[in-house]
């Protein structure tokens, strides 16, 4: 949670460049950088993946397995997400239970996952208010290039898509994909000095002051949304965010993430 | 907990509270209530109770945390147990952690933290009675309540939620709109449009977004003006009631005037009375339910007739402390210290 160390000169540069409307790594504003997913990379886990935006790198796992519902929604699944920010991935993170910030990532991820109705939680119901399947997301941070939260976001999701349900283990019928409806996808934005960039390096996370995540489903509507940071935005800094994370999500969705 | 309901909107465009869409709650704002905090705030909205206090700026601890050229800002939201239909288990959860961080962000970098150097501003707000909307509710007060700790800000904040109920933006939901609605979305800002906190979850078309946050914003400027109004009212009352006091003791002797009697009204004197009633009932009440069994002379029947009668009393008077959760912890401790020395006896 380092922020401070941040030199001056660095946050100048990036404020100048933002000016003459360039980034330091020569990505114009709403360019992601580089995104690798591949899927299926831990055979013990249900379902899982790897992702690399930029020098970015998480690893998400699925695990599934029957558990007892929550007493007030006994008829649908449970999804339990969690996320570390193990201190191998930065000197920044240290060991220990879960701080403010892995706690938000989480959260968000979660958010994004349960409020598209990503997964259809009622055709996960075993015995009603006995048993359903429990889905446990983990994220693991191995990495930290910057923007965490849309690896760790898409990281999920394409583990989700790739996930079986290992009905056979527990003698409760047949392997089958997990019912899957929608794909929702994060988009985050950083605001430095009034300027909106997209897929911040970590260098320009350090810089702003200010985050917002957009996370849209499918047909291009909001499901979750969090700013992050000290600073304010405006209305129509807003605005321009939603806008063109809903088109950067439509573009990541059919170029990785298509059943 | 109530079902879903059928509609929450009637034909008429009314809600289930008979608010209409673009309403929002009853507000309701006491600022300095708590007598220990240098700022705080009781605020109502609707049927959440929240109580915010303010303490610093002040020194540091853990020592490592410190800033050497600004003060850091500390937020911590914490829901009562109570507070909830189903008791919820005390102490921080994983969304009081997030909401704690959403809601300093949102403050922060409207206090001037660059004029207190190596120091801390604590803020921490006790949700009472939630009923959808505490973070706002939370936030609301904790705002007014560093004005009153005479924090330099560079503005108030204010927040407010709008969310989604059949197919419709409604402003400031209400809780079977919150559990069974479409979407929510919090957000805060400052009277000159600066959004410092916004997080949505739910599902809102792009349009709908746009229109909620404007909606949301109006909300928060209502909001603006009926934490400014409980500041003014407050303040310029108590400016007036120092100044007749000054006068008055001018007149009289000179002495040093009093804290005015009106400011902090219902909490302050509420407690010292409670206060005085427990050691009240500890001293008399002892000594009488003594002298009134020493006839029968058994002396361990007497001590328990005075044990639980003071017990009982005791939690009578808990009762009627207003539902403040600085007051109730400090009655608490005052009703465990009491307990403590009659067994001690």
């Amino acid at each position: 949670m380092n922020k401070e160390i941040v030199s001056i000169i660095q946050k100048d540069q990036l404020y100048n460049l933002m000016l003459k409307g360039e980034r330091a790594d020569g990505r114009a504003f709403d360019e992601t950088r580089e995104i690798k997913i591949e899927t299926g990379v831990i055979e013990k886990a249900e379902g899982s993946a790897s992702v690399e935006i930029g020098d970015t790198k998480i690893i998400a796992g699925v695990k599934i397995s029957p558990g007892t519902p929550f007493p007030d929604t006994p008829d649908v699944g449970v999804i339990i997400t969690s996320l570390e920010l193990i201190p191998l991935a930065s000197p920044e993170f240290e060991s220990g239970p879960p701080r403010e910030k892995a706690v938000e990532l989480a959260r968000v991820t979660d958010r994004g996952i349960r409020e598209s109705g990503a997964i259809d939680l009622k055709k996960l119901c075993i015995i009603e208010g006995e048993k359903v399947w429990m889905i446990f997301i983990d994220i693991h941070v191995l990495d930290d290039g910057g923007n965490i939260m849309d690896a760790a976001a898409l990281g999920s999701i394409a583990a989700l898509l790739t996930a079986t349900i290992p009905a056979e283990r527990y003698g409760l019928g047949e392997d089958a994909p997990l019912p899957m409806r929608d794909i929702p996808v994060s988009v985050t934005a950083v605001d430095i000095g009034g300027g909106i960039l997209f897929d911040p390096s970590l260098q320009e996370e350090r810089v702003a002051n200010t985050k917002l995540t957009v996370i849209p489903n499918q047909e291009g509507a909001i499901v979750g949304m969090q700013k992050s940071g000290n600073g304010s935005l405006s209305p129509d800094q807003i605005n321009h965010i939603v806008e063109v994370a809903c088109k950067k999500a439509q573009d990541i969705r059919e170029k990785f993430l298509e059943i | 907990m109530a079902d879903k309901p059928e509609k929450f909107i009637d034909e008429n465009g009314i809600r289930s509270d008979g608010r209409r869409a673009n309403e929002i709650r009853d507000v309701k704002i006491e600022v300095g209530v708590l007598s220990r905090a240098d700022g705080s705030c009781y605020l109502e909205f609707g049927k959440n109770k929240v109580m915010a206090a303010v303490y610093g700026p002040r020194e540091v601890h853990p020592r490592h945390q410190q800033k050497s050229n600004r003060a850091i800002v500390r937020y911590k939201y914490n829901m009562a147990s109570f507070s909830v239909e189903d008791r919820k288990r005390p102490g921080p959860d994983r969304r009081s952690i997030e909401v704690s961080k959403v809601s300093r962000e949102a403050l922060e970098d409207q206090i001037f933290t660059e004029y207190f150097p190596k120091s801390a501003i604590d803020v921490f707000v006790e949700v009472l009675q939630a009923d959808a909307g505490t973070r706002t509710a939370a936030l609301n007060a904790a705002s007014v309540a560093l004005a009153d700790a005479g924090i330099p800000m560079r503005s108030l904040v204010s927040a407010c939620a709008v969310g989604k109920v059949d197919d419709t933006l409604v402003l400031d939901l209400n809780k079977d709109e919150d559990n069974y609605g479409q979407a929510d979305m919090p957000i805060a800002m400052t009277p000159d449009g600066k959004i410092t906190l916004l997080q949505m979850d739910g599902h809102l078309t792009q349009e709908e977004f746009k229109q909620g946050l404007e909606m949301a914003q109006e909300g928060c400027r209502q909001v603006y003006e009926m934490q400014r109004k409980a500041l003014m009212d407050y303040y310029s009352k108590k400016t007036e009631v120092l100044s007749t006091e000054v006068t008055a003791a001018e007149d009289v002797k000179g002495d040093a005037p009093e804290e005015p009697e009106d400011v902090t009204q219902v909490e302050v004197l509420e407690d010292t009375e409670d206060t005085k009633k427990i050691d009240d009932t500890n001293e008399t009440g002892d000594t009488r339910e003594t002298e009134g069994t020493k006839e029968t002379g058994d002396t361990e029947e007497t001590e328990d007739t005075v044990k639980a009668g003071d017990v009982e009393e005791l939690e009578d008077s808990g009762e009627e402390v207003p539902d403040t959760g600085e007051n109730a912890d400090e009655t608490d401790g005052q009703m465990d210290e009491s307990e403590e020395e009659i067994s001690n006896e």
